[in-house]
């Protein structure tokens, strides 16, 4: 099945190695993803003051984009943030007809909400399913404990962007359960991970990743696998610093969903970003030879 | 059709303090009154209670005498376990088809005598006790049960009619086709595994609907764990922990445990209040009924500490605020004023993230036991009803009134009345109120049709 991409500006540099795990997982399992001809920033947050055009002219742009590439109504994008506000930008041009016609003038094209915004693991359950991806796995990730946690953007505002409950949400965890490993239950799957804080204050940024972490561990833990990219970074790159801060404190790998996968699968992880991650994943990797 | 055509006698829709104040009423006038309950006995859910605000009285003690009066009064008609199956006609001359649910047991023969509920084996989670999963604690012999709690049970040793019902989708017979054992041990011979459901049909002049309300389910409050968290619990079961016919005989203790909590919070506005998520009203009653459960609770646990968050306190009534002033003062109740975000299970405690907004600052308290105040709903099947009687509800499905101000009692059908917290949140004395004034709506109606001897304006058009 062939389905309209959106890579957006992390997966195309910093989060490269996810990138290359999702199209090489997704292919794995029958999704074709295939990358928009032309494409522009997703717009970064959603345009809280509406009057905004530029805001919500750069998302439009993108979803006429996805309508025009003729890979069907489906548009799918691996990064958290650019799902929210793709979805989001499309909800409300739906809702908003008279300002949907300013949109269309900006951007000098007519667009209806035709493009459906789908999470890329809303597609991988829906589409292809768990079950089948499980019936793929070469190499299980039996005994494997992790924590899932999936952060706000494919959760909150629930009514506009989630397709999963948004107090307990499951559906990393069962496609972790289908790859062989086993999650864990913690109560923080959906705390807000400090977002952009981390480049104004990091300090606010540790104090909320902290509890995260601990309560992860707590669970037993032994990874957390994560499906946003700017939660991964929080996560990660700040338990460096909890060390210096946190007596005692072990610190864990934080994986993309997608590298767990392309392991599972026995696919090729040599372009999956392992040297991008600040904390080594290298213990838990080794228990599959990679 | 002539007055002396009409007929006299009230259909009551549900049996409640508001309910039985009206049958009361207009059957101590004379008149004879069909009083309907789905429960298998009456009271309402103020047979649930603990005590009352802002008096303490034992809310069993004030409410027995009522209840018994109902169950002995020779001009009502009582149907419990029963709902209204069809009403047609109007003013003067209603039908009412009533059709009563199996309880497998012959209540003709019955004598109350409790040895059926004494010796079933089934420990079931019952509705009435919010289905607080004692069965464990039961085993242990530190919950108690007289003849409630089981597959076949009353609803509480005050229940009137004190006749026990079957619950089938417990029973061992029912569901395994062994046991038997009530049957063996009744000595009349009054249990019976084949009873069939019964139809009644009544003619009535004029109808009181006094269905009541029930409590937002926890399921739909995902931020304070979607019911998952057996130490969250609604206010009701805490209210069946606080009282002493209650399934821990009023000692307060938490589900998963079986301790006694010596941290307990208390969160107000849940699902009230909340026009995203779920209802914009407020439900009027949690402000008092909480600082009650936590005076309550302060009263058997003398060093454990209650926590009350609330958005702000609303004790408009007759000695409320007086009431809530003695929770803070003499009972040393903290109140935080704010919202709660999240409440989750971490160590054996129930951790409760929150907001204290005088202080300006976050607040973390790992509690032993956490009581949400769930927004009051209208009860189940008032949206039936009304479909049934072409009258309206509002868009939460609360009866609407003829007119809010000048017209609470009355729908917009003659001869339809309102009594209780069916058309929205009350509290007790409220619907006590409601009960007596729907009552006397009735008895100037039947009064009218006595001295004049036909309908009049007044009784089918409001001036």
């Amino acid at each position: 099945m062939k389905v309209s991409y959106f890579p957006g500006c992390t997966l195309n540099t910093t989060g490269k190695g996810f990138d290359n795990a999702v199209r090489a997982s997704m292919a794995a399992v029958g999704l074709e993803l295939v990358e928009l001809p032309e494409w522009n920033c997703c717009g970064a947050t959603f345009p809280l003051i509406v009057d905004n055009m530029l805001e919500l002219a750069a998302p439009a742009h993108v979803l006429v984009a996805a309508r025009n590439a003729g890979n069907g109504p489906l548009l799918t994008t691996a990064c958290t943030t650019c799902y929210n506000v793709l979805r989001r930008t499309n909800h409300f041009i739906r809702h908003h007809p008279d300002e949907r016609e300013r949109i269309e003038a900006f951007i000098e094209a007519g667009y209806s909400g035709e493009v459906e915004v789908k999470d890329i693991l809303h597609l991988l359950r829906d589409q292809v399913g768990f079950d089948a991806v499980r019936d793929r796995v070469q190499k299980p990730l039996t005994d494997l404990k992790v924590a899932c946690y999936y952060g706000c953007m494919v959760l909150r505002p629930p009514a506009e962007v989630a397709y999963d409950d948004p107090d307990h949400p499951h559906t990393l965890d069962d496609l972790m359960a289908a790859l062989g490993a086993t999650p864990v239950d913690f109560p923080h799957k959906n705390e807000c991970c400090g977002a952009y804080l981390a480049v104004k204050d990091a300090g606010i940024t540790r104090q909320m990743v902290y509890p995260i972490l601990k309560s992860a561990q707590a669970a037993g833990a032994e990874a957390v696998v994560t499906n946003c990219p700017l939660c991964q970074f929080n996560l990660d790159k700040q338990q460096a610093e909890m060390q210096k801060l946190h007596a005692g404190y072990q610190p864990v790998p934080v994986f993309y969903f997608s590298q767990l996968m392309g392991l599972a699968l026995g696919l090729d992880s040599g372009e999956y970003g392992w040297e991008r991650h600040y904390i080594s994943p290298g213990a838990v990797l080794g228990r599959w030879g990679e | 059709m002539t007055g002396q055509d009409y007929s006299k006698r009230v259909l009551i829709v549900g049996a409640g303090i508001a309910g039985m104040q009206a049958a009361l009423d207009i059957a101590n006038s004379g008149y004879e009154v069909v009083l309907v309950e789905r429960l298998p006995s009456v009271g309402g859910h103020m047979h649930q209670l603990s005590e009352t605000f802002p008096t303490l009285d034992c809310a069993q003690c004030i409410l027995t005498p009522r209840t018994v009066d109902v169950g002995r009064h020779e001009k009502i008609r009582l149907h419990v376990y029963s709902e209204i199956e069809a009403i047609g006609g109007e003013i003067g001359n209603f039908q009412v088809r009533i059709r009563r649910k199996p309880a497998y047991v012959n209540w003709e023969l019955c004598t109350a005598c409790g040895a059926c509920t004494e010796k079933c084996p089934t420990p079931i989670p019952v509705e009435f006790d919010r289905r607080l999963e004692m069965a464990r604690l039961m085993r242990s012999g530190q919950v108690r049960h007289e003849g409630t709690g089981k597959a076949i049970y009353t609803l509480s040793p005050q229940a009137v009619p004190k006749k026990p019902v079957i619950d089938p989708s417990y029973c061992t017979w029912f569901q395994k086709g062994r046991c038997r054992l009530c049957e063996k041990v009744c000595p009349v011979g009054a249990i019976d595994y084949e009873q069939q459901p019964a139809w009644f049909d009544e003619r009535v002049g004029a109808i009181i609907l006094a269905t009541g309300f029930e409590l937002y389910p926890l399921s739909k409050l995902g931020e304070y764990g979607a019911g998952q968290v057996p130490d969250v619990i609604d206010a009701l079961a805490m209210e069946r922990l606080l009282s002493a016919s209650g399934p821990t005989a009023g000692v307060v203790r938490r589900p998963s445990d079986g301790r006694v909590p010596r941290e307990v919070v208390w969160i107000q506005c849940a699902g009230s209040r909340d026009p995203e998520l779920a209802m914009p009203y407020c439900s009027k009653i949690c402000c008092m009924y909480s600082a009650k459960q936590a005076m309550l609770y302060k009263h058997k646990v003398h060093d454990g500490q209650a926590y009350i968050f609330y958005i702000d306190i609303r004790s408009a009534g007759k000695r409320y605020e007086e009431f809530i002033q003695r929770a803070m003062e003499e009972d040393r109740v903290l109140y935080l004023r704010g919202k709660v975000s999240k409440v989750f299970r971490e160590n054996g405690k129930v951790v409760v993230w929150g907001v204290d907004t005088l202080t300006g600052l976050p607040v973390e308290v790992a509690a032993d036991l956490v009581v949400i105040s769930p927004a009051m709903v209208p009860s189940e099947g008032t949206r039936r009803l009304a479909e049934m009687l072409d009258l309206t509800v509002d868009e939460f499905g609360w009866w609407t009134e003829a007119e809010g101000n000048l017209a609470p009692l009355e729908t917009k059908r003659p001869g339809i009345f309102l009594a209780g917290a069916g058309s929205g949140p009350k509290d007790i004395p409220e619907a006590v109120s409601q009960g007596s004034g729907a009552a006397g709506k009735v008895l100037s109606l039947f009064s009218r049709w006595e001295r004049a001897g036909h309908l009049s304006s007044h009784d089918v058009g409001r001036e």
